[in-house]
C-alpha cells in the first residue's frame, strides 16, 4: 500500500456489480455507507488503500434526486407522513423507516416502556441523508461517566484522544456553532467551526426566558455550510504530508456551495450545503479511484479463516437473490449499531459458536437510545408578527446545553446524566398541521373568524424537545431470533428494553422545565405536563440514536472492541459505527461516529502500513 | 396529523424526533368501515418525488356526487371567501379530503370512516330538525347545527360523537387550504426561495416583541 497518487486511478467505474466485486481484491472492506462507513471509507481511500464499500440499500443521488423547492401541495396528503415515508414525503428517507417490508424484527414488549423500535434506512448513505445534522461534541466527562458517577461504563480513551478527529471532521463536513466555554461543552480550535446563521425571533425570545432562568442559550451546531469550506487551508490540517488528498478535498470543498436559507434540511441537500455521507464523503472518496461502491449488497455475515482471522463477508446481492463473497485483508463493520450486531451473532462457527467476536458474551449487549420528551406552547407576543422569512438555516440555529452539571453531581436531581434542548418555532412552511387544533385557542371557531384565527396564531407556537443521556442496563439488548428470518432468509434481531428511573425522571424534568422556559416566555403551554417521567419518555428507538451493543473497553472479559474499536477476538475486524459507544451522552452521536470512524481508519493505516494487518 | 405532531415534524428537520402516530401504526390494523375499503396500495417506500401528482391517480376516490355536496358546503361553511382569499373549495380542498379519506394507511382510515359517517349524520340531523339536506339549508341553519358541534368540550352528550368528526374535518379542511400558494399567501408566508444571506428577523419585528 501506497500514499496516494493520482496516477493509480484503478476505478473507473466506482459504482461495480457484485460479480466484479467478488474477483478484485481489496486491502478493506466496509460495511455500510452512512456516516461511520463514509467516514472510514472517506479516510482510508485518501490515504491509499482499496476499499470496498458494500451497502443494502439501493444508489442514492441527492443531486438529482432531492426535492427542494416542491411545496406540500405537490405531494400526496400534502406531503404528510405516512407508514411508507414515516418523516414526511419529501424527507429524503427511501426504502427506510421502524418497519422495512420484508424486514422485520421481534420486540419483546410492545408496550410504551417496553418497546423498542428500530429504524433502519435502505440506502447509500443511510439516515444521513435525512438526520437533522446536530453536531455536538462528547466532552470530557462523556468518555467517562463511571468515574465520575460510579454508574454505567468508561471509555478506555478520553476526550483528549478524541479531539484531533472532532476538529479534522468538523473541518471537512462543515459544521456550524460557537465557542462558549461551557462545562463538559467543548470548545473547537480556530478554523474548525463556521459562523452560527443569525437566531429567529422565537429563538431569541427564549434566550431571553433563559436569563431569566438561568439556563444558558447558545449557538446550535449543525452541519451546514453558513459559507464556503476553507478549502484554502483546512486541506493541509485534514491531510498532512498528501498533496494528492489536499488537492482532491480543495476541489470538492469548492464545489459544495453554501447553504442558501430555504428548503429543509430534512429532504437533503442538492447544493451539498449540509453533510450526508452521499455529498460529502463519499465524492472525494470516489475522486481517489481507490473506493468501489456495490450496492443492494445485503451483508449477514463476516467469514472466518483458519486462522481466527476475517476472510471477507457473504452477503446477499438483492438484485439477483444470489448469495456472493468477496475478500479482503481488512473488515471494517459500519452497518448501524443494531446490524453490525445482528451480522456478528449470524457469523456462527466451531470458534465462535454464540457469534464472531463474542467470547466476552456482550455482543448485543447494553443496546442504549437518547432519552425524549417534549413540550409546546402557544407565545401570545409571536402573533400578528410583521411577515418576514424565518426558514433560516432549516434546523435548529440555539440550543440549550446542559446546565446543572454540578446540581446533579451533588446528587440534588434525583438523575444521574444530563440532556440538552432542542427548540423551533416560527413562520415556516404551512404545512398539513399548521391551522389544527387550535380549539384551545380559538374554542371552537369556524367561518371567516377561524381564518383571523389561523393568520393570527400561526408563527406563534414554540416547541421544544429534550435530548438526554441514557445510562446503559442489563435489560436492554437485542439477540438473534430463534425463530424468524427476513425475506432472503437471515435471521432477525429480537430486542428487549427497559428504562431506569435515571430515564423517567430525567424526561420528567424536561418537561418541567419546557413548561417554565414557556411561561418565563409569557406563553401557553399546551397538554399536560407529566409528573410522572414514565409517560413523558418517547420509547427506546424513536429518537434514532441507538447505539452500543459491541462496547468498546479496557477488558476483554466486559467488552467486545479494544480501544480501537478492533474486536478482542478478530483482529483484523473494526466496528466504526454507534456499536462501540459505552455510553451514550446527551449529544446526538453522529459527530463522533464520524470522528471516532477517522480515528479508527488512521489506526488501520499505520497497522496496515507496519504490515500488521 | 396533530399540532403537536406537526410540531414535532417542524422540529424533525433539527432533529429525528419521532412521531407517535407512528408507533401507532405498529398497532394492528382494523378495517371494515360504513363505506367499504377499495384494497389498494400506498406509494410505498421509494414514490418518485420530483413528479406532482393528480387527485385519483394513486388510489380510488371515495365521495359520492351527494357526499361531495355536502364535504363542499360543510368546507366552505369552516373556510368562505373574505376579503384575503378564496372559499377552500375554490382551491380545490374538497379534493383534498377525497384523496385523504381514501387513501389505504391507518390514520387515513381511520378518517375516512369518520368523514363518511360525519357527512351523512349533517343529512342525517338537517332532515330532523328542517325536513330538509344539508347542502339546501340556508347558511344560517346550516350554522345552527354547526354551532352545536363545532367545539368538542361544549358539546351536549348527543353532539358529542358528531364534535369530533366537525374537528376533525376542520383541520383536514385547514390542512388543504392552508398547504396551497393561495394558503401561504393568506399566511403571509414568505420563505422557500434562496436567498444570498439571513439576516435574522428585520428591527420592526425585533422591536414589536421587545428585543430592539
Amino acid at each position: 500500500m501506497t500514499k496516494f497518487d493520482l496516477s493509480e486511478r484503478t476505478s473507473p467505474v466506482p459504482f461495480i456489480t457484485s460479480a466484479v466485486a467478488t474477483g478484485e481484491t481489496y486491502d478493506v472492506i466496509v460495511v455500510g455507507s452512512g456516516a461511520g462507513g463514509g467516514q472510514s471509507a472517506y479516510t482510508l481511500t485518501m490515504d491509499g488503500a482499496r476499499v470496498l464499500m458494500l451497502e443494502a440499500g439501493r444508489n442514492y443521488d441527492p443531486v438529482s434526486e432531492t426535492a427542494m423547492f416542491q411545496t406540500p401541495d405537490m405531494a400526496p396528503l400534502g406531503g404528510s407522513g405516512t407508514p411508507d415515508k414515516p418523516f414526511g414525503f419529501y424527507d429524503a428517507t427511501i426504502d427506510g423507516g421502524w418497519q422495512v417490508p420484508g424486514e422485520p424484527y421481534v420486540q419483546t414488549s410492545t408496550t410504551e416502556a417496553g418497546r423498542f423500535d428500530w429504524w433502519r434506512a435502505r440506502m447509500l448513505g443511510g439516515r444521513t441523508n435525512h438526520w437533522g445534522r446536530i453536531s455536538l461534541r462528547n466532552g470530557p466527562y462523556d468518555f467517562k461517566p463511571y468515574s465520575r458517577d460510579g454508574l454505567g461504563m468508561d471509555w478506555p480513551i478520553s476526550y483528549d484522544d478524541m479531539a484531533p478527529y472532532y476538529d479534522k471532521v468538523e473541518m471537512l463536513i462543515g459544521v456550524y456553532g460557537a465557542n462558549d466555554g461551557l462545562e463538559n461543552t467543548p470548545n473547537s480550535p480556530e478554523g474548525c467551526l463556521l459562523p452560527p446563521p443569525k437566531p429567529r425571533v422565537s429563538d431569541l425570545l427564549i434566550a431571553r426566558a433563559g436569563r431569566k432562568l438561568g439556563i444558558p442559550v447558545i449557538a446550535g451546531h449543525r452541519a451546514v455550510l453558513t459559507q464556503q469550506l476553507d478549502w484554502k487551508n483546512s486541506p493541509a490540517k485534514l491531510h498532512p504530508g498528501n498533496p494528492g488528498a489536499q488537492k482532491i478535498i480543495a476541489d470538492d470543498m469548492q464545489r459544495r456551495l453554501a447553504c442558501f436559507f430555504a428548503t429543509p434540511c430534512g429532504r437533503g441537500c442538492s447544493i451539498r450545503a449540509n453533510y450526508q455521507s452521499t455529498t460529502v464523503h463519499l465524492p472525494p472518496a470516489l475522486a481517489t479511484g481507490k473506493l468501489d461502491i456495490l450496492t443492494d449488497a445485503m451483508v449477514h455475515e463476516v467469514t472466518l479463516g483458519k486462522d481466527g482471522r476475517a476472510t471477507g463477508v457473504g452477503f446477499v446481492d438483492r438484485t439477483t437473490g444470489k448469495q456472493m463473497h468477496v475478500s479482503a485483508r481488512v473488515v471494517v463493520l459500519a452497518a448501524s449499531a443494531c446490524e453490525t450486531v445482528r451480522i456478528l451473532l449470524n457469523s456462527k462457527s466451531s470458534q465462535f459458536p454464540n457469534g464472531l467476536a463474542n467470547s466476552s458474551g456482550k455482543v448485543g449487549k447494553y443496546l442504549m437510545d437518547t432519552v425524549g420528551a417534549s413540550v409546546d406552547g402557544q407565545v401570545p407576543l409571536l402573533e400578528n408578527l410583521p411577515p418576514h422569512n424565518e426558514d433560516a438555516a432549516g434546523g435548529l440555529q440555539m440550543y440549550i446545553p446542559w446546565w446543572l452539571y454540578q446540581q446533579q453531581l451533588a446528587g440534588k436531581l434525583g438523575f444521574a446524566r444530563g440532556y440538552h434542548v432542542e427548540f423551533g418555532g416560527g413562520r415556516g412552511m404551512p404545512s398539513i398541521g399548521t391551522a389544527a387544533e387550535l380549539e384551545w385557542l380559538t374554542g371552537g371557531s369556524y367561518g371567516a373568524k377561524f381564518k383571523q384565527d389561523a393568520r393570527r396564531y400561526y408563527g406563534s407556537f414554540v416547541g421544544f424537545a429534550g435530548r438526554g443521556e441514557m445510562i446503559p442496563n442489563e435489560q436492554s439488548y437485542c439477540e438473534i431470533d430463534p425463530v424468524v428470518k427476513d425475506k432472503w432468509g437471515i435471521p432477525v434481531l429480537r430486542f428487549h428494553w427497559q428504562w431506569s428511573p435515571h430515564e423517567t425522571r430525567q424526561a420528567a424534568h424536561m418537561q418541567k422545565t419546557f413548561a417554565e422556559i414557556i411561561e418565563a416566555m409569557g406563553g401557553r403551554v399546551h397538554g399536560k405536563i407529566e409528573s410522572d417521567g414514565a409517560k413523558a419518555i418517547a420509547p427506546g428507538g424513536s429518537i434514532i440514536h441507538e447505539v452500543g451493543g459491541a462496547i468498546i473497553g479496557a477488558d476483554p472479559a466486559t467488552s467486545v472492541t479494544n480501544k480501537w474499536c478492533q474486536t478482542w477476538d478478530v483482529k483484523n475486524l473494526f466496528l466504526t459505527d454507534g456499536s462501540p459507544f459505552a455510553s451514550n451522552a446527551d449529544k446526538n452521536p453522529t459527530l463522533t461516529i464520524m470522528a471516532n470512524a477517522w480515528r479508527v481508519s488512521d489506526h488501520i493505516l499505520a497497522r496496515m502500513r507496519q504490515k500488521e494487518l | 396529523m396533530d399540532r403537536r405532531t406537526s410540531i414535532k415534524w417542524m422540529l424533525a428537520a433539527a432533529a429525528s424526533v419521532p412521531s407517535l402516530q407512528q408507533l401507532a401504526w405498529g398497532a394492528t390494523i382494523t378495517n371494515g368501515t360504513s363505506a367499504g375499503i377499495a384494497p389498494a396500495k400506498g406509494y410505498g417506500t421509494d414514490p418518485k418525488l420530483l413528479d406532482g401528482h393528480k387527485y385519483g391517480e394513486l388510489w380510488p376516490l371515495t365521495f359520492t356526487p351527494k357526499q361531495r355536496r355536502i364535504a363542499t358546503v360543510l368546507s366552505d361553511l369552516i373556510i368562505p371567501a373574505d376579503d384575503i382569499s378564496p372559499s377552500a373549495s375554490a382551491v380545490g380542498v374538497v379534493d383534498f379530503i377525497d384523496e385523504w379519506i381514501s387513501a389505504p394507511y391507518p390514520q387515513q382510515r381511520e378518517d375516512r370512516k369518520r368523514v363518511v359517517d360525519g357527512l351523512a349524520w349533517l343529512d342525517h340531523e338537517s332532515a330532523k330538525r328542517f325536513s330538509q339536506p344539508f347542502a339546501a339549508l340556508d347558511v344560517s341553519r346550516q350554522k345552527k347545527i354547526c354551532d352545536d358541534i363545532c367545539y368538542v368540550p361544549k358539546a351536549k352528550p348527543r353532539f358529542v360523537e358528531a364534535a369530533t368528526f366537525f374537528a376533525r374535518y376542520r383541520d383536514l379542511t385547514a390542512g388543504g387550504f392552508y398547504t396551497t400558494p393561495v394558503g401561504r399567501k393568506d399566511l403571509q408566508y414568505v420563505g422557500n426561495m434562496p436567498l444570498a444571506r439571513y439576516d435574522g428577523p428585520p428591527l420592526e419585528v425585533l422591536k414589536k416583541v421587545g428585543l430592539a
